[in-house]
């Protein structure tokens, strides 16, 4: 391709945004609806997230899945069925690369390049300026459609207290990689998440000293019920109020009540927040490995001041506070981004009112994202299809479904706070896309 | 129909994983052509697909592979286990399924976007194909309906002149019974071009079964008068693996 100021017009080629496992998902089902695809990826190979060789990447190198292998899977690219029942994130890098490897889609990859900025160009086209990471002149191409998939485990929320009077290290999660790093160290693990209690347990088998500080408590779902992965074990197709029950009563039978350790109860119900899958944290807490400790009011020279006044002495801190979705090269209206800057997507997907733009992968599912994020993908590229196939019908459907609210097909009452917003329930979410695939089908 | 999103079974109850046979002919050098992945009927394995045809697609520059079925299988386990030895090839790979192989094919099109498919002397539908068994061999056919398995016979699967019967194996009833009942699959996931072939003189899969199969698919079936049930295995084996690979050839120039 040449350097060229003007804008290059694309046609009816479909810009794609990441080459993650949404990306990838989205690339393959714009191609099997006859699109041609530009996919742009900043680092030099597939994964996203789960690629581990770029510093962006959140994985470190213990991490496993925390929903099961069938849980997990793209629909039509089973895992094979010998692997464990939670897969090492390095297998699930090896999926997503034979994944593109064996639907030929590196071909439509450009690798190195990252996406700048993206606006309308009019009649639903999108002007999409990309530069290459290396350096090198600017490029705008014009594309009948975008569709962002850009991640959101890779912009780390940041931790509000100050800390530039601590004398310790501080270090957001992402940047812990390797156990080596906590080898003898008094480790304050901030962050009740899937990562911070993670991270608990991994200091609790390798530092001299671990605190755990939680703000808020949380739902310790096993990995394990009855010897089945527990994931398997809640039948799903049971209302969610049921699901709810049966929840506590798991988590009762296995992690218990674990306020006798410090832990703050849970202050909402089972399935508002990310479920945390870990039968450690428990397990450490009752051998004094990991201290509970409240919120952090403060940190300066080598103390940190809880917010029930004790005073403990870390010489690391990590937060693990999780990350921020980002979308530096759109204009927040074309998302619909409210004041605490969350955007405003049909079924976190479709803009409201650009029909030729989507989002896919930002959700945070009650399950594996990937299947979730094949379907979003399936339901954007025959969306785009029947726009061009039969526009009279593509107005009716968007009519209909572009004002849907999220509580429409949404029961939860999901936690109030910048991480929680896009939690879905993985069955709801799935009727709901199945739904819109149905209002799209061609009339037979 | 059960819905293609919500899949409570594989998520509840997973199918329990298996070593699995798989014979293969490989070309040299790779021609990188899509893998094909033969899928045979009941009372075989893939060694009816070694005898000719694995060896004369490679031949072809087509790497083949074959899978027997499982032990003491059923139909959702045959799907299983073909959709993983389809993803686990290297590249997209076209799905050949031959009598109740064709069904599996069928049915795991909708689980896993082939590249193409071919369907040999299907069986989709079993109640015509147990009517035609019971004409040509009551005898092997009617214990069955007892528990007592169903046995085929030469008569029913070779033209003159060609015999494997030594070789077949007889599956538990209950396997031909997840056959009988097995729901209508799902349409296929990326539209996959389908070629049906078939012979006009097949004892099990008759002529209106054929057309309406290929129907189904938006075609015509490809015939090969004179030849039995089992294509792969008759004296002129040699004419529909060719036919077929032309249509691929044809097919992925499109």
């Amino acid at each position: 391709m040449q350097d060229t100021p003007d804008i290059a017009d694309r046609h009816d080629a479909v810009c794609v945004i990441g080459a993650g496992a949404s990306g990838l998902a989205t690339l393959k089902s714009l191609r099997e609806q006859g699109f041609s695809v530009d996919c742009y990826e900043r680092e030099t190979s597939v994964g996203g997230a789960w690629n581990w060789r770029h510093d962006r990447s959140p994985v470190y190198s213990t991490a496993h899945l925390v929903s099961s292998r069938p849980l997990t899977e793209f629909p039509d690219f089973p895992m094979p069925d010998d692997w464990p029942d939670y897969p090492h994130h390095s297998q699930l890098l090896g999926y997503l690369e034979r994944y593109s490897e064996h639907f030929g889609l590196r071909d439509d990859i450009w690798f190195g390049t990252e996406v700048v900025s993206v606006t309308p160009a009019g009649d639903g086209r999108w002007d999409v300026t990309t530069r290459s990471v290396g350096g090198g002149a600017e490029r705008v191409q014009r594309y009948a459609a975008v569709i962002a998939a850009n991640g959101h485990n890779w912009a780390p929320k940041p931790f509000t207290v100050d800390t530039s009077e601590f004398r310790g290290r501080v270090m957001h999660a992402s940047a812990y990689k390797d156990p080596a790093q906590l080898r003898g160290r008094k480790v304050l693990v901030i962050g009740g998440g899937n990562t911070g209690c993670d991270i608990a347990v991994e200091a609790a088998q390798q530092a001299e000293k671990v605190w755990h500080s939680t703000r808020r408590g949380y739902w310790f779902a096993p990995k394990y019920l009855f010897g089945r992965p527990a994931d398997q074990m809640l039948p799903p197709r049971l209302p969610l109020r049921f699901r709810q029950k049966l929840y506590r009563w798991m988590v009762r039978l296995t992690a218990g009540d674990l306020t006798r350790y410090g832990l703050p109860a849970p202050d909402h119900r089972p399935y508002e927040s990310h479920p945390v899958v870990n039968s450690q944290l428990a397990y450490y807490l009752g051998h004094g490995r990991i201290t509970a400790v409240g919120d952090v009011a403060s940190m300066e020279g080598s103390t940190v001041e809880l917010s029930d006044g004790k005073r403990i002495e870390p010489d690391l801190v990590i937060t693990a506070t999780g990350y921020l979705p980002r979308f530096e090269f759109l204009a927040p209206e074309l998302l619909d981004v409210d004041e605490d800057g969350r955007p405003d997507l049909h079924l976190h997907a479709f803009a409201r009112r650009h029909p030729t733009l989507a989002v896919i992968g930002l959700l945070q599912p009650d399950a594996g994202l990937l299947p979730l994020a094949h379907w979003q993908s399936v339901a954007v590229a025959r969306w785009l299809r029947l726009r061009i196939d039969d526009p009279a019908k593509a107005a009716a459907v968007q009519q209909k479904e572009s004002v849907r609210p999220v509580r429409s097909w949404s029961r939860l009452q999901v936690v109030p706070s910048s991480r929680h917003w896009f939690e879905v329930g993985h069955t709801d979410y799935l009727r709901a896309v199945e739904d819109l695939l149905k209002h799209m089908e061609p009339a037979s | 129909m059960s819905s293609q999103l919500l899949r409570f079974e594989d998520w509840t109850a997973p199918v329990p994983p298996v070593r699995r046979e798989v014979l293969s002919a490989l070309p040299h050098p790779d021609e990188k052509n899509p893998p094909l992945l033969f899928v045979p009927g009941l009372g075989h394995g893939a060694w009816a697909f070694r005898e000719h045809w694995l060896g004369h697609a490679a031949s072809r520059g087509f790497s083949a592979y074959a899978l027997s079925p499982r032990a003491a299988g059923s139909l959702r386990a045959y799907v299983h286990d073909v959709v993983q030895v389809a993803a686990g090839l290297p590249r997209q790979t076209v799905l050949i399924g031959h009598g109740v192989g064709a069904l599996v094919v069928s049915h795991a099109l909708a689980r896993y976007p082939a590249k193409a498919a071919v369907l040999a002397a299907p069986v989709l539908d079993g109640w015509p194909a147990l009517g035609a068994a019971l004409r040509t061999n009551p005898f092997g056919t009617l214990p069955a309906f007892f528990g007592g398995g169903l046995g085929l016979s030469r008569k029913q699967l070779y033209s003159p002149g060609c015999t494997y019967e030594r070789k077949l194996t007889r599956e538990p009833t209950a396997v031909y019974r997840s056959v009988l009942t097995a729901s209508r699959p799902a349409a296929p996931v990326g539209s996959p071009p389908v070629l049906v072939v078939g012979s006009p003189d097949d004892k099990i899969v008759t002529r209106k079964a054929l057309d309406r199969t290929a129907a189904r698919f938006g075609g015509a079936p490809l015939l090969f008068p004179g030849m039995g049930h089992d294509l792969m295995l008759d004296t002129e084996w040699q004419e529909p693996i060719d036919a077929i690979i032309d249509w691929l050839e044809k097919e992925l120039l499109a």
